[in-house]
């Protein structure tokens, strides 16, 4: 296949059905590459052929969270034709519009709303029906759409007939009305994925499905120990080794090249490198306490000035939350193809930004950026900034240095020691109550170790093999105290929904974090910030309740504002059939099993998704294991594109949140990582005994859609924790929630 | 059965039978290769995946004499002359298996990356305990992983074949 856009559209339907069946040719790229196109005009978007088919173009990535599916939808709903008219190309860094990242609960805020693919559909609807106002003699108004043809009484006429092979040569209309949801006969509905027959055949082709004629294949070398620097590479110690194509160093980055996997494998195993190791780790068994004595870059959230006052004449509660390093740990180890040509690079990446990654791969490469063109391949669930990144970087350097197509995937331990952690934190809580049992003001105080991160536009050290190639991560920059509270922005849910500066009625608030420096890659998983923010705000919540003696619903209800929240909350509280009561449950044994119910909810993001939860669970008290019977997961995320991906998505989020709630914990000794397969870091498997998931959502049929990739996710440590307090009066406050663990909080009840 | 040498090398003391989806190969390999790597590049099959080359995910399970066996830690040597069925073996996307076409009907994926263990051992699993309570498929079940937690959707669809094997 050609590089430009301009020839795949010319050469239309089969190369496109060509591209969605994963039956890809490529060849080297040849003559100039074009950029994206640009953002504001209809034909970057949409292309309609002489045959009526739609392509429509998005820089919003199918990551296994369903979005493909709804983009197809969104626009054969505004073109009025059926969902498998439209063909969807997306995040090739050459035909497709640059949308950044595919991250952060963004793409349906971005893609659904007023702007970009919404908008496109919406002029193109327009364009349509003057063109056929035009060409039938007809007012628009009297005119109608369905199943690609534009009609009024016995005139008609067809898309194809209307565009006839070409542009549409118009920009985005910001005035073009789309359809109101309670119109919508495509989008809104439950219309399943199209991948599925293909990926339960096998014949889905993932980034490590990508075979290019004469790829070789690489394994990299990750230093032993964090920190460790190359002192000398011993090539002779793998001479003559079948199919050993190069030995690659270049700095601390060291790499084999062989003509196939299992023989790289061996000659990465065998091969005899001297490291100089680096500084010693920090005690994990202290490690929360050190964070608090490091230099820190302190933030103002929110200050009313008046807390500790407030505080002081108040009836005081405090509490500090932990909560661990925790991986992406992608079912397959991350990999990616490159085929660096002299001055040219094409790439086959599962990363969330293939426009970030054409830059920095060009920082690595030493080429310029339009001179490499990045293309989508979906990976392993990464549930954000996972090894996919890293991994292309490692095959871009493998592939300049023999001049031949590579493709390397990752050994489990080096995806596992070296991937960017979501945060560990710890959170200190303090609130006051007065005599009426209501919240008079809340301080909350975090500190979380931080090290890189995505590598944006031109930070590729913010990842492990850009750093060892010798690029340097994000500096930090330490400061204290922090300056006063900018705007309010509750992005990262720093902010407990209760203040009146949110969600809420409290008026006296303050909320200081410390940024520290982290040993270890940190980066943004699956509710980056935000899971940990609310697991401390919501387990908090349930103690001040305790101390209230009210019940923890009706006690979160009386300190919140925002009606949705209210709603969620109430809704899901329906749903799971609350009885409305303080906890602890009284009457409960304190040995043997107790059952025990907790409720958690959020505005995730501060404005991005409504969401509440009630857990069920039962504690075995004398082994300390806790089992999840039911979550009740309640969301309001505006308008619904797809109530089955939504579905999908709720369900998902809250079995990985209580994975993460249970028994994900990243360990280290005084050199290295320790969790570093299955058996050393603790996921659930897919056969447990699984909860019952009722996901209640909740519709809308105006105003604007929201994120729902991480609502659910974000409050099942808190609802757990609040469930374990309910069954047994013992409060944990450390995740993940190890048996050990619930034993030792269950020891210390008084 | 057809016979589709991947390789015009002569075959020499190295080269190892391998019989897949019906149909035999002569590869030129070090017998003691994990048959994942076989299967995958030699000869280009989609459906078993490197997930940990430990054998503690599941990503690149075949079935062999009816059992489930993770190619990862399998050498070659050990499945010399046996029939090695993959997930593209038991069904096309025209003509799902019924196993398939239970996945596809409960939409039990996110990025599907695991499917290929799911349900190559669940297949195994039930087509000998059709009958086996949601507790005994979650048992068997207990040694993969699906990242994206689609657990409910896909232990759904395990029960769905389960009644058809033993209806």
């Amino acid at each position: 296949m050609n590089a430009t856009r301009r020839s795949f559209l010319k050469t239309s339907g089969a190369l496109i059905v060509g591209f969605g069946s994963g039956g890809l040719i490529v060849t080297r790229a040849q003559g100039p590459l074009q950029g994206s196109p640009a953002m504001n005009q209809l034909d970057s978007w949409i292309a309609i052929a002489t045959d009526g088919s739609i392509t429509a173009f998005s820089g919003k990535e199918e990551l296994g969270q369903g979005i493909s599916t709804a983009q197809q939808q969104l626009v054969a709903e505004e073109l009025s034709v059926p969902f498998n008219r439209v063909k969807l190309i997306y995040c090739d860094t050459a035909i497709t519009p640059d949308q950044a990242h595919t991250s952060g609960s963004q793409s349906h805020p971005t893609n659904f709303n007023q702007g970009n693919l919404a908008q496109a559909g919406a002029t193109a609807r327009d364009a349509l029906f003057r063109m056929a106002s035009q060409k039938l003699g007809v007012p628009v108004d009297q005119l109608t759409a369905s199943d690609g043809v534009i009609s009024s009484g016995s005139k008609r006429v067809t898309y194809g007939q209307l565009i006839e092979g070409k542009k549409f040569n118009l920009a985005l209309d910001s005035k073009a009305k789309r359809k109101s949801p309670s119109q919508w006969t495509v989008l809104g509905k439950p219309i399943a994925r199209p991948d599925m027959a293909e990926l339960v055949t096998g014949k889905f082709e993932f980034v490590h499905n990508v075979r290019l004629q004469g790829m070789l294949h690489g394994r990299v070398v990750r230093p032993p120990s964090v920190g460790a620097t190359v002192a000398s590479v011993d090539e002779s110690s793998v001479e003559g080794m079948p199919g050993l194509v190069k030995v690659v160093v270049k700095k601390n980055f060291v790499g084999v090249v062989a003509e196939k996997p299992w023989q790289a494998m061996q000659a990465a195993a065998k091969l005899k490198i001297t490291w100089n190791p680096g500084p010693a780790l920090p005690d994990q068994a202290t490690f929360y306490e050190s964070l608090r004595k490091q230099p820190a870059r302190d933030t103002r959230m929110v200050d009313s000035g008046d807390v500790e006052a407030k505080l002081a004449a108040g009836n005081v509660l405090k509490a500090t939350y932990l909560h661990p390093y925790q991986m992406h740990g992608s079912m397959g180890s991350s990999c990616a193809v490159a085929d660096v040509n002299g001055e040219r690079a094409t790439i086959y990446s599962a990363t969330q930004a293939v426009w970030y990654q054409k830059n920095t791969s060009a920082m690595i490469l030493g080429l310029k950026p339009e001179n490499i063109r990045v293309i989508f391949r979906r990976g392993s669930g990464c549930y954000g900034c996972n090894g996919a990144d890293t991994v292309t970087y490692d095959a871009a350097v493998l592939s300049q240095a023999v001049g031949k197509p590579v493709r390397v995937q990752l050994s489990r331990k080096d995806e596992m020691a070296f991937e960017n952690y979501g945060n560990a934190f710890v959170i200190d809580q303090r609130a006051s109550l007065d005599s009426n049992g209501n919240i008079t003001a809340w301080d909350h105080e975090s500190w979380s170790p931080g090290l890189g991160g995505r590598p944006g536009t031109n930070t590729p050290g913010n990842i492990i093999t850009g750093s060892l190639l010798g690029f340097q991560p994000a500096a930090f920059a330490p400061r204290s105290p922090a300056p006063a509270p900018g705007a309010f922005n509750n992005n990262s849910n720093g902010v407990p929904s209760y203040l009146a500066q949110g969600t809420g009625i409290v008026p006296s608030g303050r909320v200081i974090t410390h940024a520290v420096e982290s040993r270890f890659w940190t980066g943004p998983l699956r509710s980056p910030a935000r899971l940990q923010n609310t697991f401390a705000h919501e387990s908090f919540m349930d103690e001040l309740a305790a101390k209230a003696k009210a019940d923890p619903i009706e006690f979160r209800l009386r300190h919140l504002r925002d009606a949705r929240l209210k709603e969620v909350l109430s809704a899901a509280a329906k749903t799971a059939n609350w009885d409305p009561r303080p906890s602890p449950k009284l009457g409960n044994r304190k040995t043997g099993v107790a059952t025990g119910r907790g409720a958690a909810s959020v505005l995730y993001e501060g404005d991005n998704g409504y969401t509440a939860l009630v857990a069920e669970i039962e504690v075995n008290q004398d082994t300390g294991k806790i089992v999840v019977k039911r979550l009740v997961a309640s969301s309001d995320v505006g308008p619904i594109s797809n109530p089955d991906g939504l579905r999908n998505q709720v369900e998902g989020g809250a079995l990985q949140g209580l994975s993460r709630a249970l028994g994900e914990e990243v360990t280290w000794d005084t050199e290295k990582i320790t969790s570093v397969d299955w058996r050393t870091y603790h996921s659930l498997p897919l056969g447990f005994e699984v909860p019952k998931i009722d996901a209640v959502l909740i519709n809308r049929t105006e105003g604007e859609v929201m994120g729902a990739g991480e609502t659910s996710i974000t409050l099942v440590a808190a609802a757990i924790g609040n469930a374990i307090f309910d069954a047994t009066g013992a409060r944990i406050r450390q995740v993940p929630f190890t048996a050990e663990r619930v034993k030792a909080a269950l020891a210390a009840r008084v | 059965m057809k016979s589709s040498p991947t390789r015009s090398k002569l075959v020499d003391d190295m080269a190892i039978n391998l019989k897949v989806n019906g149909r035999s190969h002569t590869l030129d390999l070090d017998p003691a290769t994990p048959l994942l790597y076989a299967l995958s590049e030699d000869l280009q099959l989609n459906g078993p995946k490197f997930g940990c080359g430990l054998g503690q995910c599941g990503a690149c399970t075949v079935i062999v004499k009816g059992q489930a066996v993770r190619s990862c830690v399998t050498t070659l040597k050990s499945v010399e002359g046996s029939e090695v069925t993959t997930l593209e073996g038991i069904g096309t996307p025209e003509k799902p298996h019924p196993i398939q076409q239970a996945f596809i009907e409960e939409r039990a994926a996110q990025c599907g990356f695991c499917l290929n263990g799911v349900i190559m051992t669940a297949k195994a699993f039930l087509d000998k305990n059709p009958k086996a309570s949601e507790a005994e498929i979650q048992q068997a079940m207990s040694g993969v992983l699906c990242r994206c937690f689609t657990n409910v959707r896909m232990l759904r669809a395990m029960q769905k074949y389960g009644k058809a094997v033993a209806r």
